[in-house]
């Protein structure tokens, strides 16, 4: 009797508690569900601006003129050999140019802004013109010339034109004569080839990330030509040869340590050792593989290491028991069988290695370099430092060729990433 | 570009002597392979080794030493006012000697001297680089023949090889030691240097960050002050900032992960979180100053508060969401090694899930979550792409996660960007702050190891 009374009061009391009780429950579980959801939301939303801000720069506004060329302005007196063709006057051709199609301009000031729709780099492109087919003078040609990066955003509609006058980049004369060049149908977008031809330049409309992917590229292949066969030979020493003793488990804390030192750290490495005491020069490539080398190192250790352990012991067994000496077992056995592993180790490290920035930052390779590198001891930017360097430029224009240069270096990473898992996937054992 | 080819001439000439040394072996013994000690083809890897690792080791020792004695012949051939200037201008006229050598722009005017001594030193280079041409693959002959001569069938080639590639296992992990000392060393001697010029408690209590140094006696505002609190500071509200972000997101979504999720969702959701991981710092950085900043300074200034374009907040938010992932990884490993018995234990006892959670869970994984967010607190110290681009550059000691705070690797970044004097008290400052970030670091790693490896043992 007494015992059943408790039963009750027991009973009661949790029911009491019990809605209370899975109230909280559900409020914990959406809890939960919302900091996955606000993960997701901030990678999409990144995705989203990222995209938003750079699917522009794809195009590039191209003006429509009528070019004469003059003679007497390219080739006086009828010369036309490569060194006078190539030092001429060609800027006096655009501006001849704009002069004809708009003749009510008249006074310097407004010639000036009326010049400036035009980029300086249509100067090179009626050169290359001229000296590919010098039959082209004395004749008149309409020609796309790139225009100014001014007038690009104004097309882009990424000028505000509600503001005062001073303020904005387009001045009302400027915006009058770009609205009659639209309407005479000599405004067009085009595929703007010269964003992935083109190496830096200050101008946004002539710069380009073909200088950044090339130096990236060489970058890589030093890092991984270092990174790869050092840690790999690091694992294989630490997993299959070495005795349990002091100096392997100082190897084995410092790899686990380097692995969580600031990137930076490694640029100040690089900066004191390979360009102060080895006096190897300032932003190229070959530093910037060393210094990233060192830096993915124990990435591909760990994860070399962890290839190694899933073989299984048998089949070193069985190696060393028809003859083969250890040395044998590893390379002929079980390197072969850890070798998917290690691939998507040092895959994984070198997207490491392609996103860094810091360090490079460190060893010079923040200059401005015009030129495309044409190997590993040419002053180059890498890609990540290019959109650093870009997104530090005043220019609207530099804005969304930021972003794009992002969008090429996230499609990079991420197939990178895909390949990955690719091999992992494809390779994967289980024992 | 000529090192490339000798590099790759060398290449050649070794799968040459493999096959010389391969073929040598076989023949004395006339193909039978069981008279041979080794395999023919260890004997082929020897004669390879011979050739190219001594000419290897002569290339790189010539190619180290080559310009010091270049200069040392050249700076002989200079006239004497010349070689009597103190270093650094003489170093000026060898550079200007070494860019007329190449054909670059030269600083001054070239006169007769500089030009002799330019041919001068163009011949050098050209004898040098012949004669490095020469004895490399002198060298490489000579070991290659030499080693094939050598071959008897009973020569333990296959023991030798293998201890050459033992060798180089050893040093190849032997790296991550040198690394280690190279950074220790290369940081701590410029430190020093540091802190002969500056008191070292000048720097670690000083209230002042003033790095700017007069150029001339004269100029005014430029004290050089090198007090690092406010960095120490900015960085600590920085990193707190994405703590507060990153720490319940990335843990509430490891819980939800570990405990609610069903395969399928967790299948979907935990690669895209993943994704957070993969972005590039500089994509952060980006993100942070061009969206996040602007957001914060405009939802401030519609609630009447001054915000920073450069504040705080947005980098701290910012670097918190690069984080949210690590966090989470690590807390989804540590909250799935809790042995499932104990869970089981408490749903039979009456428990709710969440219940279980609070309770039995996240007391036993505490310590292995301590110490994930020990790691990404060392992490979000040294990250520095993020505060580069978002943070500010001028050093306040404030509290206000809205106004602009400056961090220690901001300034390593800003005081080394540039051309500078290597030995000015402002280059040498950005290595005493990177020794206190690499010590720092260290330390909350070690921590963190120590606490993780300690909680694992628990449940093994």
């Amino acid at each position: 009797m007494n015992n059943l009374q408790q039963h009750n009061d027991t009973m009661a009391r949790v029911q009491q508690g019990l809605n209370q009780r899975y109230r909280n429950e559900k409020r914990f579980r959406r809890v939960g569900l919302s900091a996955i959801m606000s993960g997701l939301i901030f990678v999409s939303f990144l995705f989203i601006t990222i995209f938003a801000n750079g699917y522009t720069a794809f195009q590039q506004t191209y003006l429509k003129l009528d070019v004469v060329f003059d003679p007497a302005l390219i080739a006086p007196l009828g010369m036309t050999d490569p060194d006078i063709l190539s030092a001429a006057n060609y800027g006096g051709l655009v501006k001849a140019a704009m002069r004809e199609m708009f003749p009510s301009v008249t006074s310097r000031r407004e010639k000036k802004t009326l010049y400036k729709l035009v980029s300086t780099g249509a100067v090179y492109q009626l050169r290359e013109m001229v000296m590919l087919d010098p039959a082209l003078i004395g004749t008149k040609k309409s020609v796309w010339l790139v225009a100014d990066d001014d007038v690009d955003m104004l097309i882009k509609e990424h000028i505000d034109l509600n503001a005062v006058e001073s303020d904005r980049r387009i001045k009302n004369n400027q915006l009058e004569w770009i609205r009659l060049l639209q309407k005479n149908g000599r405004v067009e977008k085009r595929f703007n080839s010269t964003f992935f031809t083109a190496g830096d330049s200050r101008e946004p409309e002539l710069s380009g990330i073909k200088g950044a992917v090339y130096g990236s590229f060489f970058t890589l292949l030093i890092c991984l030509a270092i990174a790869f066969p050092v840690g790999v030979a690091a694992a294989v020493y630490l997993e299959e040869f070495a005795s349990k003793n002091r100096w392997t488990d100082l190897i084995e804390v410092n790899i686990n340590n380097l692995a969580a030192v600031p990137s930076i750290v490694f640029g100040l490495l690089g900066l004191a050792v390979f360009i102060n005491f080895f006096g190897l020069p300032r932003s190229v490539p070959l530093v910037g593989g060393l210094v990233l080398a060192l830096m993915t190192l124990p990435t591909i250790i760990i994860a070399s290491r962890a290839a190694l352990k899933s073989v299984p012991p048998s089949i070193r067994e069985a190696a060393l028991g028809v003859g083969a000496s250890p040395m044998q077992t590893v390379t002929h056995h079980v390197l072969p069988l850890a070798m998917p592993g290690m691939l998507t180790g040092t895959i994984i490290g070198m997207a490491q290695a392609l996103g860094e920035t810091a360090p490079l930052l460190m060893i010079g390779m923040v200059a401005f370099i015009v030129d495309i590198p044409g190997g590993p001891f040419d002053p180059s930017a890498v890609l990540p430092v290019q959109v650093y360097l870009w997104a530090d430029s005043p220019e609207r224009a530099f804005v969304e060729r930021t972003s794009a240069a992002i969008m090429v270096l996230l499609a990079f990473l991420i197939s990178m990433n895909l390949l990955a898992v690719w091999l992992r996937k494809k390779f994967e054992r289980r024992w | 570009m000529q090192f490339s080819t000798l590099i790759l001439v060398l290449l050649c000439f070794m799968v040459l002597a493999y096959y010389l040394g391969r073929r040598r072996s076989l023949n004395l013994v006339s193909g039978r392979v069981r008279d041979l000690h080794s395999l023919p083809s260890y004997y082929g890897m020897q004669t390879a080794l011979w050739c190219g690792i001594p000419a290897l080791l002569l290339f790189v020792i010539w190619v180290s030493f080559e310009g010091a004695v270049m200069t040392g012949l050249v700076v002989e051939g200079l006239p004497s006012e010349i070689q009597n200037l103190p270093v650094e201008r003489l170093n000026l006229v060898l550079n200007d000697i070494r860019n007329l050598a190449q054909g670059n722009i030269v600083s001054r005017t070239v006169d007769e001297t500089m030009q002799k001594a330019s041919d001068h030193y163009a011949s050098l280079k050209k004898i040098s680089h012949t004669a490095l041409f020469v004895a490399t693959l002198a060298l490489a002959t000579m070991g290659g023949l030499w080693a094939r001569q050598s071959i008897t069938h009973d020569q333990r080639a296959r023991n030798r090889v293998e201890k050459a590639i033992n060798f180089f296992l050893v040093s190849s992990s032997s790296l991550a030691v040198f690394t280690t000392i190279g950074i220790v060393l290369s940081v701590l001697f410029e430190a020093i240097r540091f802190f002969q010029q500056i008191p070292i408690t000048a720097f670690i209590f000083g209230l002042e960050w003033s790095p700017q140094t007069a150029i001339r006696a004269d100029q005014v505002g430029s004290s050089g002050v090198f007090g690092a609190i406010p960095l120490f500071a900015g960085t600590f509200l920085i990193t707190l900032i994405a703590m507060v972000v990153a720490v319940p997101i990335g843990l509430m979504s490891a819980i939800y992960m570990a405990e609610y999720a069903s395969k399928k969702f967790r299948d979907l959701a935990k690669p895209i979180l993943e994704v957070l991981a993969g972005i590039p710092t500089v994509v952060y950085g980006f993100f942070a100053a061009l969206t996040v900043a602007p957001f914060f300074r405009d939802m401030g200034a519609s609630l009447g508060l001054s915000v920073s374009s450069e504040s705080a907040l947005a980098a701290g938010v910012v670097m918190g969401i690069m984080i949210i992932p690590f966090v989470s990884s690590l807390s989804d490993d540590v909250i799935n090694a809790v042995p499932q018995s104990m869970r089981d234990g408490s749903y039979g006892l009456g428990a709710t899930r969440s219940e279980t959670i609070r309770q039995v869970i996240m007391p036993a994984a505490l310590p292995g979550i301590v110490g994930g967010v020990l790691l990404a607190v060392s992490r979000a110290i040294g990250e520095t792409m993020i505060v580069v681009m978002a943070a500010g550059l001028s050093a306040n000691l404030t509290a206000n996660p809205l106004e602009a705070v400056t961090t220690v690797t901001v300034q390593i970044v800003t005081l080394l960007v540039g051309d500078q004097e290597f030995d000015s008290a402002k280059t040498l400052a950005a290595f005493a702050l990177a020794l206190v970030l690499f010590v720092i670091t260290l330390a909350l790693n070690m921590i963190a190891l120590y606490i993780v490896r300690k909680y694992r043992e628990q449940y093994e």
